[in-house]
């Protein structure tokens, strides 16, 4: 049994007057992987935004090593890739340009050639010195993707890592998130496909359906 | 000091944006243009009343087109999840906030200083007064980008947001208005600008010191 690193306690989430979900206890280890289903409005971004430090959960704490997350922002945030709907690509600006960008915020210089290569793992090594704009759907989230590969995060948080992808991302993805446990990370995502993660001793599926 | 880099990587990106992007930099400094070039014109060729009406006008025009650029200060951000990889940095959000109003005001503040020469000869002002209310919109643009920074930030994603940041923000100008205006106005009388400009300077202190975290805080409440 490996010790816990994210630990939640109780979570509940309220939107208006509608309850989303209540009393959601999860641990995750080193290694580890926790799939959310759930319906359309189920909660599954909320949950997210709430591990991610996001949004504040209207019960409940959520620790990273044994401390309250809020406690200790910049080092949570330092393990942690949060990578959303829409994780700040600007249209104007060349995949390159927004990697590089994204990374020197968050305090990591990359270099060129670190850039080029993980973009032309993400396949899109032709496709690095056109603005964001030019891009396809798919294009653009294998480029938020290859942020991945760049900045080291023990915690990933993805919401939908797969939408857009064609057959041969999806396998790409997974093969990214598969190295990325073996390593002894940690992955917290949701999609609308099943996942193939393979060890599946080592994931937890949480669906909050039923909770409204 | 570690914090720098941080400062100058969101300051950068902000100025990449602004040069692909340039019409929307333009707007604010062709409304500059346009409101104090109309204005000699619709007054008449009284020599006597543009230089006396001169700095109140290129302040309440520099003020205004401030205003103009300062809802999408955040806005784009906001819409394709910048700002939350900003809140989710491990580097101090303040610090990247701090990077973004420095590019706000270099783009949307910095040309309005260098422009008033110009607009200045149309209202007849003497060389000297020209120093004086180059010097008081130096001090006081970043002034404007601090506090409107403030404003944006509360307004973030709130329906008419662009009616609502004046709103806001209009009344916190007031302060700046008055001195740096002042300051020109007061030389011109003879009385020198000395006081104008170190209450100027206290304040823009005051608001590089304490606006980057209060703007910090209303957008961490704005993406909740």
């Amino acid at each position: 049994m490996t010790t816990a690193l994210l630990n939640a306690q109780g979570l509940a989430c309220t939107r208006g007057n509608q309850r989303l979900f209540s009393d959601i206890n999860l641990q995750l280890g080193a290694g580890q992987w926790l799939y959310l289903q759930g319906e359309n409005g189920a909660g599954k971004t909320s949950l997210l935004r709430i591990l991610a430090g996001l949004t504040l959960p209207t019960e409940g704490d959520v620790l990273w090593q044994d401390s309250p997350i809020g406690k200790q922002r910049s080092q949570y945030h330092q393990d942690l890739l949060y990578i959303g709907h829409h994780a700040g690509l600007k249209e104007d600006l060349t995949l390159t340009e927004n990697l590089r960008a994204q990374l020197a915020i968050d305090g990591i210089q990359a270099s060129a050639a670190a850039i080029r290569e993980a973009l032309t793992q993400m396949g899109l090594g032709k496709r690095q010195h056109l603005p964001a704009r030019v891009l396809s759907a798919g294009q653009k989230r294998r480029g938020l993707l290859a942020r991945a590969l760049l900045r080291p995060a023990k915690l990933w948080i993805l919401d939908e890592p797969f939408n857009a992808l064609d057959v041969k991302a999806i396998a790409d993805v997974q093969n990214l998130l598969k190295t990325h446990l073996a390593n002894g990370g940690l992955l917290v995502l949701t999609s609308h496909q099943t996942p193939d993660l393979g060890q599946d001793a080592a994931g937890f599926i949480l669906n909050l359906s039923g909770a409204h | 000091m570690p914090v720098l880099p941080a400062f100058f990587a969101s300051l950068q990106r902000d100025l990449l944006l602004v040069m692909r992007r340039k019409t929307e930099v333009l707007t604010a400094l062709f409304f500059f243009v346009i409101v104090t070039t109309l204005l000699p014109l619709g007054i008449g060729p009284e020599p006597d009343l543009l230089r006396k009406i001169a700095p109140g006008a290129m302040w309440i025009a520099a003020l205004l087109a401030t205003l103009l650029g300062l809802q999408r200060l955040f806005a784009a951000d906001h819409a394709d999840g910048t700002l939350e990889q900003m809140v989710l940095s491990p580097e101090p959000l303040s610090v990247l906030i701090a990077g973004k109003i420095t590019a706000h005001w270099l783009v949307c503040g910095l040309p309005l200083v260098l422009l008033a020469p110009v607009i200045g000869l149309q209202f007849d002002l003497p060389a000297d007064a020209i120093g004086i209310l180059m010097l008081s919109l130096l001090v006081g643009t970043p002034l404007l980008s601090f506090i409107g920074a403030i404003g944006a930030a509360l307004t973030l994603g709130a329906r008419g947001s662009a009616l609502l940041v004046s709103l806001l923000v209009l009344p916190l100008y007031i302060p700046t208005l008055i001195f740096g205006a002042g300051a020109v106005e007061s030389y011109i009388a003879g009385m020198g600008a000395a006081g104008h400009f170190s209450l100027l300077g206290a304040l823009l202190i005051l608001a590089m010191a304490f606006a980057p975290w209060a703007t910090t805080a209303a957008l961490r409440i704005s993406l909740e």
